[in-house]
């Protein structure tokens, strides 16, 4: 089919041509181009690379996301400084990285589902505006739009909108990637987990068990920058935890997180698979406590000789 | 009649057809040279259009997205002239400065003694990077304490960056460099023949009109007045300018992208140089504003990657 669509069109292969609308994106991703005569873009925003650069975008975010945590979309501040917030890097290793298999085998995982076909047609997005907050915190508790934005508030974050999908030829499976970065959040929510680093690493992992998606395996090497206590907690804790709810999980990409928001979460977890990890806040400040009633304890005999 | 038929067909399902669809009326900056170029003589509509990159916008809309480009990239602004030229920039700005000799005595200076020093204006000079320099030739070199810069820019950020780093500087409030916020299209504020040296580096391939600007240049200046211009051109060897553009349309882009977090301002960027007039035109526009050439009227400087410009305002015979 590609073969006609490069030949000249003659009388005969006129006949041919009685599809709707050619696989446009494969036919430009199937041929070279200079960079000084880029082929026009297959959606808004999009920038057709060549090979070499989407290499070098990957490797150099790569390193870039490593050495600079916050372009990584990880907030190691407080939470009043969430501000300068620029997950652009980890965006552009994943949209580089995810060609030629992973996108592919994650769009089709959403072809094969009912629900996820449904998301393909529709192309919902979730956005700043299209969901109202104020709705949802209204919503019963321990429903999953309620459990959203209590961890929103807990955690100090917005939904803001995510970077555009920029770097992936196939409209379809920019889509698919929008999608997942949107949902990101909601994974956030429905297993608890915190955006510190720990956190964001513990749900990497259990997302690269699921989707699949190469950048979120590669971002595990950010253990390395873990403090030892915590690189201890991620291997005894979360890696299990994810590699069990990761393996056993449905699909989270065709999740319709818009029809969701209602229902029950725990049941929504259960159907899924998903396994709440342990309470990351609340381990980490009943620690810092233990610490600290230690220190004063280490301290106090010396004041009390000295009165 | 089945002949007939057939031709109809080949017409109708013509080659050109596939590509109507990909038309799309939302252009990104980075579609190809051929494209850009044809756009540009499309649109001849009621409201003036002008280049931002390879892009065709009103004019009223350039002054905003350039500004927008120049806002996100003030903090970074030295990084970004690092990546781009490999930190030659400051080798050409060394070469502009110096071979402009500001602070040395003029032959005018001997006619009105009011002051010694040079006025000169530097025109889109947000940051300071060749007040400074000037400042510093004039005053180390020349041992002229008394020439003064005005650095004018549009956007306020880059001024607000300019003031930061003129801290560190021994001019900070010393009367001899001001900040201002100024079109270089328009300037009502500075009086007419009131500049010895007009000075714009790397700054008048974002201006929406360039004449106008070298029109304005051409009022501040004082007869016998020098506009000198510092700004990327056109690669004189052809081996070396498909080297340079490859560099520049594919590598830039990126590094800005792992480096500053921001494509698209540099890409808009090195569209910017691209559509940019040869030094030959450039020089044609110089002379169109009433100035005299010297010389060539361009220096070539790494081949022609950057050039610098020059052009002297003719003093009046009695």
């Amino acid at each position: 089919m590609l073969l006609f669509l490069r030949q000249r069109a003659g009388p005969l292969t006129a006949r041919t041509v009685t599809f709707q609308t050619p696989p446009a994106g494969i036919y430009i991703a199937s041929r070279s181009f200079s960079v000084l005569n880029r082929p026009p873009p297959n959606y808004p925003g999009h920038v057709p690379l060549t090979p070499i650069e989407r290499s070098a975008l990957a490797v150099g975010s790569a390193i870039g996301s490593l050495l600079n945590p916050r372009r990584a979309g990880v907030s190691n501040l407080s939470l009043l400084c969430n501000c300068l917030f620029l997950p652009d890097l980890i965006a552009a290793l994943g949209e580089t990285t995810a060609t030629p298999y992973f996108i592919y085998r994650l769009r089709d995982a959403m072809l094969s589902s009912p629900t996820g076909r449904r998301i393909l047609r529709d192309r919902p997005r979730i956005t700043s505006e299209t969901l109202s907050l104020p709705y949802l915190r209204s919503l019963p508790f321990n429903t999953v739009g309620h459990t959203y934005t209590t961890w929103l508030d807990r955690e100090g974050v917005s939904p803001d909108t995510r970077d555009r999908v920029q770097y992936i030829d196939d409209e379809e499976c920019a889509y698919v990637m929008q999608r997942y970065r949107e949902c990101h959040d909601f994974y956030h929510a429905v297993t608890g987990l915190p955006i510190m680093v720990e956190g964001e690493l513990a749900l990497k992992a259990f997302e690269f068990l699921n989707t699949l998606i190469p950048m979120t395996g590669l971002s595990l090497f950010a253990v390395m920058r873990l403090k030892p206590a915590e690189r201890e907690r991620f291997f005894s804790l979360h890696l299990p935890w994810a590699v069990r709810s990761g393996h056993a999980s449905k699909e989270l990409i065709n999740v319709y997180w818009e029809e969701q928001l209602k229902r029950d979460v725990d049941d929504l977890r259960a159907e899924l698979g998903i396994e709440r990890p342990p309470d990351l806040r609340q381990i980490r400040r009943f620690l810092k406590e233990q610490r600290k009633r230690e220190k004063e304890r280490a301290q106090a005999p010396r004041t009390v000789s000295h009165v | 009649m089945p002949y007939r038929r057939s031709i109809w067909r080949t017409l109708h399902y013509k080659p050109k057809r596939k590509f109507t669809f990909l038309q799309t009326s939302y252009r990104c900056f980075s579609c190809s040279l051929n494209v850009g170029q044809v756009q540009q003589n499309k649109s001849k509509d009621t409201e003036r259009m002008t280049h931002f990159g390879f892009a065709t916008v009103p004019e009223s809309e350039k002054v905003l997205k350039v500004g927008a480009v120049f806002s996100s990239v003030a903090t970074s602004y030295d990084t970004m002239n690092d990546l781009m030229s490999l930190g030659i920039h400051r080798l050409w700005k060394d070469s502009f400065v110096r071979s402009l000799n500001p602070g040395s005595r003029l032959p005018r200076h001997d006619i009105d003694n009011k002051s010694n020093g040079w006025n000169i204006l530097d025109i889109a000079g947000g940051t300071g990077d060749i007040a400074f320099r000037m400042l510093d030739h004039a005053t180390n070199i020349n041992k002229d304490r008394e020439t003064r810069v005005t650095v004018a820019d549009i956007n306020s950020d880059m001024l607000v960056e300019g003031e930061k780093r003129s801290l560190e500087t021994p001019y900070y409030k010393s009367g001899r460099l001001t900040f201002m916020q100024a079109n270089a299209e328009s300037m009502p504020s500075i009086p007419d023949n009131s500049v010895d040296l007009y000075t714009v580096a790397f700054g008048i391939r974002n201006f929406t009109n360039k004449q106008s600007a070298l029109v304005e240049a051409f009022r501040v200046l004082k007869p016998g007045g020098v506009f000198a211009c510092l700004e990327f051109s056109r690669v004189s060897n052809n081996i070396f300018n498909e080297i340079y553009k490859r560099w520049s349309f594919s590598a830039i882009p990126l590094i800005g992208q792992v480096v500053a977090g921001d494509r698209a301002s540099y890409q808009y960027l090195v569209e910017s140089i691209e559509n940019f007039p040869s030094q030959k035109e450039f020089r044609g526009m110089i002379q169109a504003a009433g100035f005299m050439i010297p010389g060539q009227g361009y220096e070539n400087l790494t081949g022609g990657i950057a050039a610098i410009h020059k052009g002297v305002k003719p003093v009046l015979k009695m």
